[in-house]
């Protein structure tokens, strides 16, 4: 008899060190819950998330990407997140015709005030990534145990 | 191959609590290049410093993870600690494994695996660090303080009494600012004016304080200790050197019909004014919008009355350049505007005015003398109704979430004032809570009501509606006895509430320094570093940073200016070395990545360089390292891949990811 093991998504965060990465701090210290399966990866500005990053983190078995920066216009590199932004929304649409559903991938920002937002979008986004269920596309299945 | 240590804090039990820390340790030994790993109660502590010393030199020690609290938090302490022991300090990594881990997870199995798989990233990726080296950048001697309200002139006197050079940028004609405004302060009673005009005075005439009043800052480039920054001086069309201030000009000037922006719109102004009677400088400005000159080109009586000859029509918005080593934002606030608030009637009865209109009302210098009257008929009131939180501490998106914070106080202010000054009105004050923490600021509030015989209902109003005999009726709520309140009050105050000044918008965006939803400047630290932006080089003064009252504005601008004392007494800083660097065997020198760099710190070369036992000259992407500020945008554009980010690289990153993956 097997037993079904129960999800547990592969989430990658990428989160902006000026904004972001602190929302998550402060969602931290003000004790605001979200699920375990977000890994959170520290980077200087959303516009250094390569597309690279995205797609090795689906190949390498992840069931869904967020990229959090600063809000428009206040990039602590002045323009950062607005190669970031037009850049995600290009490699979603590619992923989405790949096969990588629109909702395994999300761009939400999220400043350093904004532990709550930072909260209610990482529980949002598991939630829709239990709704999609496990990620198969891209997977290189020759590294999966 | 690195020989990495692996500490493990248990945060006493904030981490210890939800982490199985041994688990952690345990799981941490199978990582490659893993040859120590331990855990302690406090890492932080200089006992748990002593470890990581130990440690380097009992194992020989090349890397380093630190499994705790965030990096925004200790990763200058445990560098450190790396540099004590003679390891890189950017061979050190932290993970996480505090904010983004055991803080906000319940379960003790899944907060661990977490954990375990937070500080695999944080191994993988130190396994790829390579040591680096911070370089040095100068500093600019000079600070600019941003607003010059009490906050901004404070901070620029203490500045300048340390000896260094400051600018004051302030967008209205004269210093001053809201507290300029204000007629008593609580709660001493302290005439407001009183108290600021000789700070003004002190600004003004202190040889290090330079004032750019009608200015505002356009452009700022650059970074911490380097600011470059554009101020625009917008046209006075006077001349600042030959005006005397003997204010004929205003006495003359036949267009007085422009709404007074000192007295809040409730009196009008001549088209060329001086904003208020101790204005600094005493140079009037012409308002180009209400001149009859600049509208119609015929007056001129000011250019005729003027002796010193220094009217100037002609004259021009000038832009001036400087460099700044430190720039304090002391922005301050306004009153939010009230058109979302139709059921206090602020827009059909002159009788409904804001507390700082009333301000103005009580000021001898205000638009009916000091004399307490109802603007739409000049007579004396004898009921008074304040509302209070009018946009404060509301739940919808109407207005603030947050208490405005100085209304409980002000309001008794103006109650007691005004029961002093005219013991036959009564005073009715609406509340939801008196909010009164300070010193002696309770029994201010207490002497309000139990000798001035003020009349505290604890409830809010639900609608102002002027009635046909020029009476306001007030429905409120007694929440206490539990029922209706219908008042015909001649005068309605509303404590409005107050926010950001809108300028402030623009500015943060100019210094990318960060802004909460409502508009307030972020702290790089709450509790501990509330008066630094997390933008380096960038300080917080006043109500910029949040609602305060006038003791803590000069408070908290003392406390800027010795931060960026602090940071204009170096000579030299050091820069972060994690800057971008390009391949020189990769590069093809299409200049793709000079195109977004936001700081210009890509140029091209030609350099020898030896491909394969080749060797040739190729144009080459060099790029400053003075100038780089590590954001990484030319990385992620490189068509070839040549141009990296130190401390961040493409392989690090990789690794992360795999890690988390894996």
């Amino acid at each position: 008899m097997s037993i079904e093991k129960e999800f547990r998504p592969k989430i990658v965060a990428f989160c902006c060190n000026w904004c972001s990465y602190a929302g998550a701090d402060l969602a931290g210290s003000s004790r605001l819950a979200y699920p375990a399966d977000v890994k959170i990866i520290r980077v200087p500005c959303s516009c250094r998330v390569n597309p690279m990053f995205i797609l090795r983190a689906f190949q390498k078995g992840a069931d869904g990407v967020i990229m959090c920066g600063c809000h428009p216009g206040d990039c602590h590199y002045s323009t950062g997140n607005y190669y970031a932004r037009r850049r995600m929304t290009l490699l979603f649409s590619m992923l989405d015709y790949i096969g990588v559903e629109n909702g395994r991938t999300r761009v939400e920002w999220v400043s350093a005030a904004e532990g709550v937002k930072f909260s209610t979008t990482m529980n949002e986004f598991v939630e829709k990534i239990h709704s999609l269920g496990e990620n198969v596309r891209l997977e290189d299945l020759r590294c999966k145990n | 191959m690195q020989r990495i240590g692996v500490f493990v804090c248990h945060c006493g039990s904030n981490i210890a609590a939800t982490v199985d820390v041994k688990k952690v340790v345990e799981m941490a030994l199978l990582e490659p290049g893993v040859v120590h790993a331990e855990d302690y109660q406090y890492m932080c502590s200089e006992a748990g410093q002593a470890k990581i010393l130990e440690a380097v030199k009992e194992k020989g020690l090349t890397g380093i993870v630190v499994c705790s609290c965030s990096p925004r938090m200790h990763e200058a302490t445990f560098r450190k600690a790396a540099e004590r022991a003679g390891v890189n300090p950017y061979m050190v990594e932290i993970a996480n494994i505090r904010e983004h881990c055991s803080w906000i997870h319940k379960d003790m199995e899944e907060a661990t695996k977490k954990a375990v798989i937070l500080a695999r990233a944080a191994i993988a990726k130190v396994n790829l660090n390579a040591p680096l080296q911070p370089g040095e950048s100068r500093v600019t001697k000079r600070a600019l303080v941003i607003g010059g309200g009490i906050a901004g002139i404070q901070t620029a006197i203490d500045i300048a009494d340390a000896g260094y050079e400051v600018d004051i940028v302030e967008k209205t004609p004269s210093i001053g600012g809201r507290m300029s405004q204000l007629d008593k302060t609580f709660p001493t009673l302290d005439c407001s004016a009183c108290i600021l005009t000789p700070k003004m005075v002190e600004a003004s005439a202190h040889e290090k304080i330079n004032i750019y009043t009608y200015s505002e800052v356009e452009k700022v480039t650059g970074f911490v200790g380097d600011f470059t920054v554009d101020i625009r001086k917008k046209a006075r069309s006077v001349d600042m050197n030959k005006c005397t201030g003997c204010g004929v000009c205003q006495e003359k000037c036949p267009s007085k019909k422009a709404p007074s922006e000192f007295n809040r719109g409730l009196n009008t102004r001549s088209a060329i004014y001086t904003p208020f009677a101790q204005a600094i400088p005493n140079v009037p400005v012409i308002d180009r919008d209400a001149c009859l000159k600049f509208k119609t080109g015929k007056c001129g009586l000011c250019e005729k009355v003027c002796q010193a000859g220094a009217i100037d029509y002609a004259q021009q918005d000038e832009i001036i350049t400087e460099k700044y080593g430190a720039i304090v934002v002391a922005t301050g606030f306004d009153t939010i505007k009230l058109d979302k608030y139709d059921e206090y009637a602020y827009s059909q009865s002159k009788d409904v005015i804001t507390s700082l209109e009333l301000e103005r009302i009580m000021n001898a210098a205000g638009p009916t003398k000091g004399h307490l009257e109802r603007l739409s008929d000049g007579k004396a009131p004898k009921e008074m109704v304040f509302i209070q939180c009018v946009g404060s501490r509301c739940a919808d998106n109407r207005g603030k979430s947050y208490c405005s914070k100085i209304c409980c106080m002000y309001t008794a202010k103006h109650a007691m004032l005004i029961r002093d000054k005219y013991p036959d009105v009564n005073v009715t004050v609406f509340y939801i809570d008196v909010r009164t923490p300070g010193k002696n600021f309770d029994e201010f509030y207490r002497r309000a009501v139990e000798e001035y015989g003020v009349n505290y209902i604890k409830g809010q109003v639900g609608k102002v509606a002027p009635l046909p005999n020029g009476k306001l009726l007030v429905q409120g709520a007694d929440l206490i006895d539990n029922k209706q309140i219908l008042k015909e009050a001649d005068m309605v105050v509303l404590a409005t509430a107050i926010e950001p000044d809108p300028s402030v918008r623009k500015i943060a965006t100019m210094l990318t320094a960060s802004i909460d939803t409502n508009n307030f400047l972020t702290e790089a630290h709450p509790k501990l570093r509330p008066v630094e932006s997390p933008t380096a080089g960038v300080f917080l003064s006043g109500v910029c940073q949040g609602p305060k009252d006038i003791p803590e504005t000069v408070a908290q601008a003392g406390a800027a200016a010795v931060k960026a004392i602090g940071l204009l007494a170096k000579d030299k800083l050091m820069t972060n070395p994690c800057t971008a660097k390009a391949d020189e065997l990769m590069c093809n020198g299409c200049s793709t990545c000079a195109n977004v760099c936001p700081y210009g710190a890509i140029t091209y070369e030609v350099k020898q360089v030896n491909d394969h036992g080749i060797r040739e000259d190729r144009r080459i992407a060099v790029v400053n390292n003075a100038l780089c500020q590590g954001c990484g945008a030319c990385t992620v554009v490189c068509p070839s891949g040549a141009m990296d980010l130190q401390g961040f690289s493409n392989r690090q990153i990789l690794a992360e990811v795999d890690a988390i993956c894996r």
